[in-house]
């Protein structure tokens, strides 16, 4: 029974690690997205969109 | 949509297929070993994280390697991202291992050569990440990153060779004479390692789009401030 725990905590941090790491990726891109969207905006707003 | 876009969701999904068939066959196919029980499953996965951060480890050797013959920063942007995933893959076989050990050897961490060269190999990639964090010129961050990451790489066939070399207790799977396992467990230890490279090139591919895109928005605003 003991074994199984271990068994289970291997695991749990294991995706809990990797499934945090690809949000973490995710959060970035959608902080980029936002951050282009501004850009866009200033570039229109100044017209340099060249 | 993107023919990238839909290249990336399809390897998405075979990278779910493929782990969740490994987590079938690590749970469920295999036998349970005699002498450890059920905690031995983490080798399903010990072993493959282990692989991962040596092959993440060797694209930031390769990365840094081509950058420096280049001087483009795109190889910059691939070393850094596999830097990023090898330092969780790392984490994961250290964190595994002590498990693993606090059941096989008693205790949570010893100071074996596998051990401490494994230890030494994630600080410097943790270091490797730190330092990135640390330059603001992206030259001149790309150039010692580049440095770092080739010198960094020559301790990964140490890890590699640590329990040939020194007396050890972590246990030697691959010897002349083969691995020394059960046909069942061999087959779910390669598709394991298998699902895990599928893993890593879909973070690596999605870790490399988002560095492009945030190099593009860099220079963007660069050349904006220049123009305001």
């Amino acid at each position: 029974m003991k074994s199984l725990w271990y068994l289970f905590s291997a695991y749990t941090i294991i995706w809990f690690l990797i499934w945090s790491y690809t949000m973490w990726i995710g959060r970035k891109q959608t902080r980029l997205f936002k951050e282009i969207e501004r850009l866009k905006t200033l570039m229109a707003k100044h017209d340099l969109s060249e | 949509m993107k023919k990238i876009d839909i290249a990336v969701f399809v390897l998405g999904i075979l990278t779910f297929l493929a782990i969740s068939l490994s987590l079938y066959m690590a749970f469920i196919y295999t036998p349970l070993e005699r002498t450890m029980g059920a905690v031995q499953k983490i080798f399903y996965f010990h072993l493959p994280l282990a692989w991962i951060g040596f092959l993440a480890f060797f694209i930031v050797f390769l990365g840094g390697v081509l950058y420096l013959i280049t001087g483009s920063i795109k190889w910059d942007n691939l070393a850094y991202s596999s830097a990023e995933i090898g330092v969780v893959f790392s984490t994961l076989v250290l964190i595994t291992g002590s498990i693993w050990a606090k059941r096989a050897w008693n205790t949570w961490w010893t100071w074996d050569p596998r051990l401490t060269t494994m230890l030494i190999l994630w600080m410097i990639y943790v270091g490797y990440i730190m330092m990135r964090n640390a330059v603001d010129n992206v030259e001149r961050r790309a150039k010692i990153s580049a440095v770092i990451g080739i010198a960094g790489f020559v301790d990964v066939p140490i890890v590699f060779m640590a329990i040939r070399w020194w007396r050890t207790m972590h246990p030697l799977l691959i010897t002349s004479k083969g691995m020394g396992l059960a046909p069942s467990m061999l087959t779910a230890l390669f598709v394991s390692l298998g699902s895990f490279t599928l893993l890593y090139v879909y973070l690596l591919l999605i870790r490399v789009r988002l560095g492009l895109a945030m190099n593009i928005a860099e220079e963007i605003k660069i050349r904006l401030s220049d123009k305001l």
